[in-house]
């Protein structure tokens, strides 16, 4: 429940440097990853940040390229904020924050180019389709870097079916080809502070949002969100934080 | 997969089990902390969790009723707990199974305590190898239990069916897996109110004569005194002094 | 004598002279559990004591509401509970409020949190409070925590006695409401945090007030009747 005594509690801490559950602005919460957790997905993943919780699996099918891009393969993200997740989440299609958040983790892995689509078509014209799929288990904040993640060590650990004859045979291939790593570090801004990672009560509370995708050292994607802004200075030093964090958060995706 | 010559041989299923004997069984409580109950159940290797959030406000309003809450629960399959992908969100398939689940639960959940209000019940199929309704179901009676709301009776649940083996003879096994659900001649879901006897959840399809269903019936409620104990078993575990 | 851990339906004891009381049912000569909890059996009265479970509203009960929507004439709370409360323009404070001359908003607006009582619950649930009364108020500093309703019988202790511990070792002002917010400001936050969750941990638990005492005696210092 947002009330104003925790708005000024959160502020209050701020001004000192600290923030609600003890963390320091640039610190993450603790990270894990466990891949392998659902068989009957092709790659899969599940991603602990702190207490939020989501779960990440790729399927692959045989389907027809995209027009414009003969003989490459395709590339689907798709988020569920899950009702079993938040009592704040809604049942039904994907709102507008389930959207932007399946697109954003979209961005940040095909415009990284993790996933060479160019080796993904098949003699027959065919093409591979690589659907990636988040839920959230227990959603406290930050899910993008999460789904990030979770998307990341999903497909870095996914075997491809076999495809012989036309028909897709489930029995685990070789390896779906992932040339590198991507990751994402989300910033809140509140009351002039600007902190990683936020959990759902300092989210509660911002005043907008940065997420920062990266590979190589270098930003291959960047949303923006929340009602509020961010002035030059802020942002120039959000990008230099979330650089220092790829590092510590690649360690994450072996 | 083809179908198989056999279903049951030496006195053995596909995955070596006797016929009344039940896959590995795992119960976990509390693995959702934002929800007021949760659980996760596996049979083998069918992974299921469930979470309720409740009793709460109930959306839409004209769903409101004066006299009691309105149980609800949501089953639904994660797109990559199959073979081939789901698509996701509930289809055809899923909202039935919603439905004879929330019925399962309405007349031992004492709902009327909660006059206005809506509680509900979500079941997330994680791994899919076959039972998974009925796999939801126990995790959803232990999730319900976790989340104080109060209830007659536990709900217990198991499933059965008739298998073959190489010569064509018939027989009926409890708690069965993909192979079984997809080549056997009849798949029973089949759930009571564990500690007041009643049959609250029962479907089939398939073919199987009255002494068949019985027999089968009769190796699934020996089956669910099994199951009802590993529910009450990780309940109260939660609760042990460590 | 600790007491049992038992399941919705599971039997408690046997016997038409026992009395079904709170989290049971009769079931024939089987007195039965309807929630999950801890069996307490006292002159035949036998009742089961929740583990968890949302909090419902009674008469009399302070509450820590959160506003959140004000009316021409009723503010709209949450009281952390499936049913919200309403308070009328009338029970903010002794002062006369003119409705035509001021807004609601004035006293209260969406997101405060106030100290409040529970006056009036009827049979369809809705729920009334009352922010008039000794120690009642609007919430200006310290901070809100919430803990699972279910163990807030065991924060209090017998005859508010774990509340007297708490203050008196850790100096905090503290307020508990039977919704599951309790409200704290001033002196060692950080072990009063500490020990309630500590006692909403192991709240069904023997010897619970010796484990708090044993930390809060090594851990804070006595600061006399708070």
């Amino acid at each position: 429940m947002s009330n104003n005594i925790l708005r000024k509690n959160i502020i209050d801490l701020l001004k000192g440097g600290q923030r609600i559950d003890g963390r320091g602005l640039d610190d993450f919460r603790k990270i894990s990853i466990q891949t392998g957790v659902v068989e009957k997905a092709e790659g899969s993943a599940l991603v602990n940040i702190g207490s939020t919780q989501v779960i990440v699996g790729v399927k692959m099918d045989v389907g027809e390229p995209f027009p414009d891009t003969p003989g490459e393969g395709v590339l689907m993200t798709g988020a569920e904020l899950t009702a079993m997740s938040n009592e704040e989440f809604e049942r039904g299609p994907p709102g507008e924050d389930a959207i932007e958040i399946a697109r954003v983790i979209d961005r940040t892995i095909r415009e990284s180019k993790v996933v060479p689509v160019e080796k993904l078509g098949l003699d027959d014209g065919k093409v591979w389709m690589v659907f990636v799929d988040m839920y959230t288990m227990n959603a406290d904040g930050n899910l993008i870097d999460a789904g990030t993640l979770g998307a990341m060590a999903a497909l870095m650990t996914a075997r491809m079916p076999k495809y012989e004859d036309g028909k897709v045979i489930r029995e685990p291939g070789k390896a779906l080809p992932v040339t590198g790593k991507a990751v994402a570090a989300t910033f809140a801004g509140i009351n002039g502070h600007i902190l990683v990672d936020p959990e759902e009560r300092e989210e509660s509370v911002m005043d907008a949002r940065l997420t920062i995708g990266m590979r190589d050292g270098k930003i291959v994607a960047l949303q923006k969100g929340g009602n509020g802004s961010f002035t030059d200075e802020q942002i120039e030093g959000m990008f230099d934080r979330a650089l220092a964090h790829e590092k510590k958060l690649l360690k994450h995706l072996k | 997969m083809e179908k198989p010559e056999y279903l049951f041989k030496n006195g053995k299923r596909l995955d070596g089990r006797k016929l009344d004997e039940f896959r590995k069984m795992k119960i976990k409580v509390d693995v959702i902390d934002n929800a007021e109950g949760s659980a996760e159940v596996e049979f083998g290797k069918t992974r299921v969790v469930a979470a309720v959030y409740g009793p709460r406000e109930l959306h839409p309003k004209h769903l409101v009723m004066s006299d009691r809450a309105l149980l609800r629960a949501h089953y639904d399959m994660l797109s990559f707990s199959v073979e081939d992908r789901k698509r996701p969100g509930p289809g055809r398939r899923e909202v039935e199974i919603s439905k004879v689940l929330s019925e399962a639960f309405r007349s031992v959940v004492a709902l009327d305590r909660f006059p206005r209000t809506g509680i509900d019940v979500f079941v997330k199929v994680v791994q899919a190898d076959a039972s998974t309704r009925i796999t939801g179901l126990n995790a959803a009676s232990v999730a319900l239990a976790h989340a104080g709301i109060p209830m007659r009776s536990m709900v217990t649940g198991v499933t059965f069916g008739k298998i073959y083996d190489d010569k064509g003879k018939t027989y009926m096994a409890v708690d069965v897996f993909k192979p079984e659900d997809q080549w056997g001649m009849a798949d029973v879901a089949y759930a009571k109110a564990w500690n007041t006897g009643e049959v609250v959840l029962l479907q089939m399809d398939g073919d199987v004569t009255k002494e068949e269903f019985m027999e089968g019936k009769k190796m699934a409620d020996k089956a669910m005194e099994y199951v009802y104990k590993e529910q009450v078993k990780a309940l109260k575990s939660v609760y042990e002094v460590e | 004598m600790a007491k049992k851990i038992v399941t919705p339906g599971e039997t408690i004891v046997e016997g038409m002279d026992y009395l079904p009381g709170d989290g049971t049912y009769r079931s024939g000569p089987e007195i039965r559990a309807e929630i999950l909890g801890l069996a307490d059996i006292r002159d035949r009265l036998v009742k089961v004591i929740p583990l968890s479970g949302r909090y419902m509203p009674k008469r009399d009960d302070p509450v820590i509401a959160i506003v959140t929507g004000v009316r021409y004439n009723m503010w709209e709370l949450d009281i952390n509970s499936p049913y919200d409360a309403m308070m009328l323009a009338g029970e903010a404070t002794d002062r006369f409020i003119d409705l035509r001359k001021e807004k609601l908003s004035k006293y209260f607006s969406v997101g405060d949190a106030l100290i409040c009582k529970i006056i009036r619950v009827d049979e369809t649930m809705s729920v009334f409070v009352t922010a008039k009364g000794p120690g009642l108020r609007k919430i200006t500093d310290g901070k809100i925590i919430e803990v699972e309703p279910s163990k807030i019988p065991r924060i209090i202790g017998k005859n508010a006695s774990m509340i007297k511990m708490i203050k008196e070792y850790t100096g905090v002002k503290m307020f508990v409401g039977q919704n599951g917010r309790i409200w704290l400001d001033g002196g060692n936050q950080e072990l009063a945090v500490k020990v309630i969750r500590e006692i909403e941990k192991k709240a069904h638990t023997d010897g619970l007030t010796d484990t708090i005492k044993e930390i809060l005696e090594k851990e804070g210092e006595k600061h006399g009747e708070a």
